[in-house]
Formats: structure tokens, C-alpha cells, sequence
């Protein structure tokens, strides 16, 4: 049991630890009711430290900030870019924006669905291997239809070529 | 860079930076021997590796010995993404398109030290089945006229230096040292600019409204929570131009009487994100922001919040929920932001959009005469001169975001007034594949299409609101005959019902029960009398919902439902979808065209296609998933949708 009272390892410690430089270093101020303003932002880098937001970074974030842990939790669950789930090590994004949508990208998702096993927008992939989700346009509209595995965008995809990136990735873990 | 601590040490290095951009300029002298080589940096292009590109062509020059006199410049967007990426070659005014890392040895060897053209790499016009080198010339470029793009696609990104080159900064110091508040205030508002984010409220106004707030504390607000799928103007300006932003935000504290700047960014554009951020960065070292700023007493700073993914903070109450940490729901308004207890942490706050500002600078230096000449605009001025209403008609320029299925897909400024046929037939190359133009779609899920009939509309507030659609923040998606109207009602009500904040029940509830409405009409399940239902539902939701989102998200169904109401009775009467999309609504077919080469089976993905080798080969109904695979794989065309 480390100091949060959750049963994480000594990596999740060090994990909090970076959490808690960061929100540190923005000195909020108890007493001053627009330290809120800031929420966003720690969530953001919270996300990025831990990859997701379960509840007991939740719950440290909103005993940092002294504010509730339901006004944390309010703004976790109404933005789309803040996961309470851990995600697979690649995260598939595949645009539903409109450019892409004309261009045939829900083909690409369905195709995605089926050869992964996996629904969008749902749990990873049983080898926690993978994440598919759906997004809405990443403003390279000249590129429809778009995917973007992790940060690397891939332009013009066909379901052919989707299916071509997942076997390329498992191929390269396999090793 | 030496610190611009008035406004003569700003034109001092205007004159000294403006040699920079000496070659990218219309009518430069071509036999200097000093060439700048520009290449499009912006997110589309770098995912076709235009650093690499970029990396190539710097090693080329180098190894050619000529780095003293050509330069390789990595700009902000072209805005001809179709063609991308693009390589410029200045003063030549060569366009070179599609290239590729490894076509960097070819353009130097042979355009740089050979002076001859690269010819594989040169334009072709596809209706004209010519090729054009010089852009000017080029028809996605004649009918455009740059304003708010003026600087992507010729100064370097990253630089702020090449922005004052470009003039830049000088409309601030002239605000300042030679204009009162009021007076820029008022010079906006005759300039006749509108909201470029959508709604087109002259951004002056609301200017003057902001500025009459008697207050202390008071904010200015940069909306670049660009959330329109297919729309992308926002990203490439601040990308491309992000110290535009930083100016023009300068500009507007100035008039309304802020100290502080916030720009809301959506956290999908990252490199729109560390871009500005280095803009204000670089300001802010130069003393263009901060305290006194050129020695004019006018303190001013800017800082950057990130969206985290919600359509709805597009809406100005939400977003400014949204920077305050809240949940980003909409309030009613009034009180409007600028009303003390509407703004941001309860005080007067201004938002305009990315685009507006961009305009900004160049109204203030141009004046706004030259910019209300630009458009179609027809006004009544009163006995000062001064705008008083617009007749008809709006000044200025306006962004699209032109995609779909048409040729030439990019970022596009043409005056108001030009016409949708200009747009996607001149500047867009007209439908890809072959296609027949069946509607376009602008606004987003907020928007309306508009048909072949209506095409002639000049484009400009009113007049698309007229024919039941309107700006918005300017994606324009050109549907073809292959794309069924009723499933694209379909795909945006699926946006909005994802997006919909849940805060009021017309729209939380409402845009569900249109969805699941039109999803048995696109499965074959629908009624006649369903679409009657739809109509009354939708209108009602129009008339009750809370905020924009709400109140436009029956846009898309009202507007397919006024013109492609054939194709909503084919799905609910004969059961048929006319343009082959619907899954429910067709079955493939083998027909005795199939020679038995077994294509079709080894491409199915879920092994429904069976049959003997040189024998005509059956699909197993039970498991097709139509998606069409077998289509595309057959090379006798075979298999057809029934």
C-alpha cells in the first residue's frame, strides 16, 4: 500500500510524485476560488503521466487542489479527450469527421473493429495491444481519410492499408 | 533581434527584415542567382514528409555549395492540400507538387544548378490537361484573394522576424500611437467585418459593446476551438500566421480596454498549440508583449488554455466555462460575455475567432475603406459616413475548408459574394471520379446543403440563410451522386447527439430520437409517417434548445428533408437507398459475367464468397457484411448491388 491508500507499486509512487511537482509548481492558491481555472491543465498532464485517469488520480488531483472530488470527476466524464480507462499501448484514432466520413473512413473503422475484435470506443484489445477510437477531424482534411495511430497520422487509408499498419505493429511486438 | 521599445525601433527592423522576403514577392528580379526554395510545414503536409523534404533539399543545396544563395523555407500552408506537398520555387515562381524526399536531389541537380524545370513534378491542370508552373496563374489560385492567409505560404512559421518583414506589427503601433480606442473601435466597425466563426455579428460591434463596459478587469478571447469536422482554417492559420493571432488579440485589448489575452485551443492541434505558444514567446522576448509596449504605456499578455474534446465549448458561454475548469455547458444569455457576470470568472470578456482576428492587422494598416471594398456588400452609411446597416451582402474575404468529392480539396479565401459554382467548379476543379455534383454542405452539423439550383448563390451571410444553410466556420463538403443525403443527415445527428452536452432535454434528448429516426429510415424500417414525425421534431427542437448547438443540430435533417425528399421516400416506401450506401437496403450479387477466378473470395474478410475454380462462384447472404471488397477486387465487374 503506498501513501495514497491504493494498493499501486513503488512506479505508481513516482508516477504521483511527478503529478505532484507539477501542480506544486503552479503554487495555487487555497484561498483564491479561480485555482479551478487550472483543472484542465493538471488533467492533461495527469493523463499524460498515468496514460489515464482512474479515480484515485482523480481523488489526489481534487485533494491538491482542494476542491471535490465530484468537480473532478464532472469534468473528466464531459470531456472526450480524458480516459478513465488504461488504453492500449497503440491507441488507433480513425477520423469520423465529415472529409473523412465522405471519403469512406467509417469502412476503415468497421474493418479496424472486425480484424481487432474489439468495438470502438470500448476496452482494448484482450493483449492490451491495441485502443480504437473515433475521433472528429484532425484538420488534415486534404488527406481523407485519415488514422492516427499514437502521434503518427496516416493519410489516404484504405481498409487494406488499416489492417496492413495493425499486422505491421503486431509483427514488430511479436519479435 | 534587438527589444522594439517604440514605434520607430519597430519600422527600424521592418527595414532591416523586410530583404528577407525580397524574393517571394510578386515581381522579384529572377537573375540574382539567389533563390528561396519554400516548402509547406503545416500538419497535413509534415504527414507526407515535408520535413524530410525540407532536411533533403537543405543537404542538396549544401552539397551543391550554393547554401550562401538559396534558402529552404518551411512556410505555413499553400493551402492546395489535394496537390501537397508543395515545393515553391521563388523568384522563378515554380510550383512543384506531390513531392516526395527522395525528388529533393532531382529539383536542386536540375532547377537550382541546371535552371531547367523539374518536369515530372509540374502542375497539371485536370481540365485543361496542361501544366502550369506559375500559381498566379493556376485556377484554384485566380479567384482567391489572400487576406486572412496573406502570410502562410510565405513566411517562415517559426519566425517572428519574417512576420515584421511582413509588415507585421505595424498595425498595432499605429493603433497606439496615433488612434484612441474608440477610434479603432470605430474602424472595425466600418471596415464591416462579421464573426468568421460562424454567426456573423459584426465583430465591431461587439467590439464597441465590450468597450462601453465600464470595468477594471476585463478579458479578450481568441476562439480556436476549431470543432467542425471538416473544417481547418483555424489550424492553418495559427500554424502558418500564429503572430497575426498575437497581434490582432493586442489590437482588440487595446479597444475594449484589457490587460489580458486567453486563447482556447483544442487539444487535437498540437503543433497549432507549440506554434503560438513560440509566437508569444518570441513577442513577448521583443517586448511586443508585456509591460509598455513600444513606449506606449499599454500593458498586454496572452496566455494559452487547452480544450480537452467538446464541441460545444465552441459556444462562447461554454468555453468560457470551459477556461474556468467547469463541465463546458452553455448558459442563456443575456448576460452576453461582455456584460459584467457573463464573462470569464464573472468579467467583461470579448471572444472573437481565429479567422477575425487574422483580418485584423491589415484593416488597421490598410484602413477600412480599402477593406469594405472587398465583398458585395451594400450598406447605408449615416451622415458621419459611418456603417449604420448592411442591405445586403458582407465585406470582405472568407476561408473555406473545401473537401470531399472534388478535385482540387484546400483551403481556399475568396470575397464575399463570389459564387458556390466559382468555388467548386473554377477554384475546386470540379467532382472527383467522374462523379455527378449532387449538393454541398456547409456549416458543418449546423449547416444545410445546398443543390445544383442554388448554386449561383452568392455567398454571404444572409444569402445562405435564405436557401436554408449557412457560413459557419466555412467547411464545405461537395457531396456526388454516390453519397446518400439521408445518411448524411444521419452522420451529423450522430455528431450532435455525441456532442451535445446534455444540459437541456430538446437537445439531449431530442437529437437521439431524431438518430434513432433516422436510423431505421437509412435500415429500411421507416414509415411515411415518420418522416412527418421527424419534421415536427425537428422544429421543435429548433425552437426550444438551449444554446447554437441545439437550436442547429435539426439543420442537416430539415434541409435534406426540403430538397432530397425523393430519396427519403425510396428509403421509406420502395426500401431502396438510390445511392448504393445503405447496407440494409442492397444485396451483392454475382452475376454470370464471373469467370471463376476466385479474386472475389480470396479478398472477402469473412470467407462468404465460395465456388469452383473457372465456375460461376456464390455469396453466402447470411455472412456478407457488404463491404464491397469483392467490387472492387472483380475485374470483370460482376458483383453488383441489388
Amino acid at each position: 500500500m503506498c501513501e495514497h491508500g491504493c494498493s499501486c507499486s513503488s512506479a505508481a509512487a513516482e508516477k504521483f510524485a511527478e503529478l505532484d511537482t507539477f501542480i506544486d509548481g503552479l503554487k495555487l492558491d487555497p484561498a483564491d476560488a479561480r485555482r479551478r481555472g487550472r483543472l484542465i491543465q493538471i488533467l492533461h498532464r495527469a493523463q499524460h503521466i498515468f496514460g489515464y485517469l482512474p479515480r484515485e488520480v482523480q481523488q489526489h488531483v481534487a485533494q491538491k487542489m482542494r476542491i471535490p472530488e465530484s468537480a473532478v470527476s464532472g469534468v473528466v466524464s464531459f470531456y472526450n479527450f480524458f480516459s478513465t480507462k488504461p488504453k492500449g499501448k497503440y491507441v488507433i484514432n480513425v477520423c469520423l469527421g465529415t472529409a473523412c466520413y465522405v471519403k469512406g473512413s467509417e469502412g476503415v473503422l468497421r474493418e479496424l473493429e472486425r480484424v481487432l475484435g474489439v468495438k470502438a470506443d470500448t476496452d482494448p484489445t484482450p493483449d492490451g495491444l491495441f485502443s480504437l477510437t473515433a475521433l472528429r477531424c484532425v484538420g488534415c482534411c486534404g488527406l481523407a481519410p485519415v488514422m492516427v495511430v499514437n502521434d503518427k497520422v496516416y493519410g489516404k487509408v484504405t481498409p487494406a492499408k488499416a489492417v496492413a499498419v495493425v499486422e505491421e505493429i503486431r509483427a514488430r511486438e511479436a519479435k | 533581434m534587438d527589444r522594439i521599445t517604440s514605434k520607430a525601433d519597430l519600422m527600424a527592423a521592418y527595414e532591416a527584415a523586410k530583404g528577407k522576403l525580397a524574393l517571394r514577392l510578386a515581381g522579384a528580379k529572377t537573375d540574382s542567382g539567389k533563390k528561396d526554395i519554400l516548402v509547406c510545414g503545416d500538419t497535413g503536409c509534415l504527414v507526407s514528409d515535408s520535413a524530410k523534404i525540407i532536411e533533403n533539399l537543405r543537404a542538396e543545396v549544401k552539397a551543391a555549395g550554393m547554401d550562401g544563395d538559396v534558402r529552404v523555407v518551411q512556410t505555413g500552408c499553400f493551402g492546395f492540400c489535394a496537390q501537397g506537398p508543395i515545393v515553391k520555387i521563388m523568384p522563378d515562381n515554380v510550383f512543384y507538387v506531390k513531392v516526395k524526399p527522395e525528388d529533393a536531389k532531382e529539383i536542386v541537380a536540375t532547377h537550382i544548378v541546371g535552371h531547367k524545370l523539374v518536369e515530372r513534378l509540374v502542375y497539371v491542370e485536370p481540365t485543361l490537361k496542361a501544366q502550369i508552373t506559375d500559381y498566379q496563374q493556376m485556377p484554384f489560385y485566380k479567384k482567391q484573394q489572400r487576406i486572412a492567409l496573406r502570410n502562410c505560404g510565405l513566411i517562415e512559421e517559426e519566425n517572428i522576424e519574417e512576420y515584421i518583414a511582413a509588415e507585421g506589427f505595424q498595425g498595432l503601433a499605429k493603433a497606439l500611437t496615433e488612434m484612441t480606442p474608440a477610434q479603432v473601435v470605430q474602424e472595425v466597425l466600418d471596415s464591416g467585418i462579421c464573426g468568421r466563426g460562424g454567426a456573423g455579428f459584426p465583430t465591431g460591434m461587439k467590439w464597441k459593446i465590450a468597450a462601453s463596459v465600464e470595468a477594471e478587469e476585463k478579458y479578450i478571447v481568441c476562439n480556436a476551438d476549431e470543432g467542425d469536422p471538416g473544417a481547418f482554417m483555424d489550424r492553418s492559420i495559427m500554424e502558418g500566421d500564429p503572430a497575426s493571432v498575437v497581434e490582432a488579440m493586442a489590437i482588440g485589448a487595446y479597444a475594449i480596454g484589457a490587460k489580458q489575452g486567453l486563447v482556447y485551443i483544442r487539444a487535437e492541434y498540437p503543433l497549432a498549440v507549440s506554434r503560438l505558444q513560440l509566437a508569444i514567446d518570441q513577442a513577448r522576448e521583443l517586448g511586443l508583449l508585456g509591460k509598455n509596449i513600444m513606449g506606449t504605456g499599454f500593458d498586454f499578455d496572452i496566455e494559452i488554455k487547452l480544450g480537452a474534446g467538446a464541441f460545444v465549448c465552441g459556444e462562447e458561454t461554454a468555453l468560457i466555462h470551459s477556461m474556468e475548469g467547469q463541465r463546458g455547458e452553455p448558459t442563456t444569455k443575456p448576460p452576453f460575455p461582455a456584460n459584467i457576470g457573463g464573462g470569464y470568472w464573472g468579467c467583461s470578456t470579448n471572444v472573437n475567432n481565429v479567422e477575425t482576428y487574422a483580418s485584423i492587422p491589415i484593416i488597421l494598416r490598410k484602413g477600412a475603406e480599402w477593406y469594405s471594398k472587398i465583398g458585395n456588400w451594400v450598406t447605408e452609411r449615416d451622415a458621419d459616413g459611418h456603417w449604420v446597416k448592411t442591405v445586403s451582402g458582407n465585406a470582405g474575404t472568407k476561408v473555406f475548408a473545401l473537401a470531399g468529392q472534388v478535385n482540387n480539396v484546400g483551403l481556399v479565401e475568396v470575397p464575399m459574394g463570389t459564387t458556390l459554382r466559382e468555388i467548386i467548379y473554377d477554384i475546386g476543379g470540379g467532382i472527383s471520379g467522374g462523379h455527378e455534383f449532387k449538393a454541398v454542405q456547409t456549416g458543418g452539423p449546423s449547416g444545410g446543403c445546398i443543390t445544383k439550383e442554388n448554386l449561383d448563390t452568392p455567398i454571404d451571410y444572409g444569402s445562405l440563410m435564405k436557401i436554408g444553410s449557412m457560413m459557419g466556420s466555412g467547411g464545405m463538403i461537395v457531396l456526388s451522386d454516390k453519397d446518400c443525403m439521408p445518411a448524411m443527415a444521419k452522420f451529423y445527428l450522430g455528431f450532435t447527439k455525441d456532442e451535445s452536452c446534455g444540459k437541456c432535454t430538446p437537445c439531449r434528448i431530442g437529437t437521439r430520437r431524431m438518430l434513432e429516426m433516422l436510423e431505421k429510415i437509412c435500415d429500411g424500417k421507416g414509415t411515411e409517417e415518420m418522416l412527418a414525425e421527424l419534421e415536427d421534431l425537428a422544429n421543435t427542437i429548433r425552437d426550444t434548445a438551449l444554446c447554437g448547438l441545439g437550436q442547429t443540430a435539426p439543420n442537416p435533417i430539415l434541409s435534406t428533408l426540403r430538397y432530397f425528399r425523393d430519396e427519403y421516400i425510396a428509403h421509406v416506401r420502395d426500401k431502396k437507398c438510390p445511392a448504393g450506401t445503405c447496407t440494409s437496403l442492397f444485396t451483392l450479387k454475382i452475376t454470370e459475367a464471373c469467370k471463376g477466378c476466385t479474386k472475389c473470395a480470396r479478398n472477402c474478410p469473412v470467407g462468404a464468397i465460395t465456388g469452383e475454380v473457372k465456375k460461376q462462384h456464390v455469396i453466402d447472404q447470411a455472412k456478407c457484411i457488404k463491404c464491397g471488397a469483392c467490387i472492387d477486387a472483380c475485374p470483370f465487374k460482376a458483383i453488383v448491388k441489388e
